[in-house]
């Protein structure tokens, strides 16, 4: 049953411990699915791909939605934000030092106009 | 969080090209000389590398600048620690492309630096280059729990410093 309810990462990791989940993730990385198309790809019924596909709803890792009597699949956006977030401090870690590069090689051109100048 | 031009100062870009790949950009207004000097000598490439303010400060620096050479880092940190960084230099072109190994785990990245010459400024690029996804991943999760306010507020007092 679906048991995931702590938000984040742990939820991310415990959905993707599971072979046919990771399927399915790879999958919808192609395109988007119905319930119906996956159960048929893997070879399950319909309710056992829907708790597949809810625990990974809740991990935030696929969204899905309902047209009509068909429930759509595709890959969530928190794996992207998350990614984002880290890019982003990994720039914030670069530009600190650049920026600290900037007055070292600034300190440099001063020396060598002075040098220069002699 | 873009930084704009008003500091005078140019916007650092980051992306991760692929799987395995995260690079850097920024233009320097100093030709690429002087910003290789900036990176291959101790005394210097303390002063940015990890500046004063940061509270780290560097214990032992040793490069050796050419094709096989070594380098180590060791910086002792405010709370006593201290960190290594090593590894070894795989190909140095003088001004313009340094590729060093970091060799402080198994999973290291190949880092790249190139410097362009562009109307007299320098394009840096640095590709860090990681042998697996997974290693890439890691990296950049273990950056997100060290960095975030000790660099906003890193951020805050650098102006100071230039």
């Amino acid at each position: 049953m679906v048991q995931y309810s702590s938000p984040g990462l742990d939820a991310s990791f415990a959905a993707l411990s599971d072979a046919t989940r990771r399927g399915v993730l790879q999958q919808l990385g192609r395109q988007e699915a119905s319930i119906t198309t996956l159960a048929g790809l893997f070879d399950m019924t319909l309710t056992g791909m829907s708790k597949h596909v809810g625990v990974l709803e809740m991990a935030g890792l696929v969204v899905t939605e309902k047209v009509g009597r068909v429930r759509t699949c595709r890959l969530g956006v928190r794996r992207l934000e998350q990614e984002a977030q880290w890019i982003e401090a990994y720039r914030q870690m670069w530009e600190t030092r650049f920026d600290a590069l900037d007055g070292v090689v600034e300190d440099l051109k001063r020396k060598e106009k002075t040098d220069g100048a002699r | 969080m873009e930084r704009d031009e008003t500091g005078g100062k140019h916007r650092t870009v980051a992306e991760r090209r692929s799987d395995r790949e995260l690079v850097v950009r920024r233009t320097f207004d100093a030709p690429p000389r002087l910003v290789f000097k900036a990176w291959t000598t101790p005394e210097l490439l303390q002063r940015w590398w990890a500046p004063r303010s940061s509270g780290a400060r560097l214990v032992d620096c040793q490069l050796d600048v050419r094709a096989g050479g070594a380098y180590r880092f060791v910086f002792g940190l405010q709370d006593g620690r201290s960190m290594a960084f090593f590894g070894k230099y795989l190909e140095v072109v003088p001004d313009a492309r340094i590729v060093w190994t970091n060799e402080e785990s198994d999973e290291g990245a190949v880092s790249t630096l190139t410097l362009e010459e562009q109307d007299g400024r320098t394009l840096l690029v640095l590709s860090e280059l990681y042998p697996t996804k997974e290693a890439a991943d890691r990296s950049i999760e273990g950056m997100e729990e060290g960095m975030p306010e000790q660099f906003e507020q890193l951020d805050e007092l650098l102006p100071s410093l230039g």
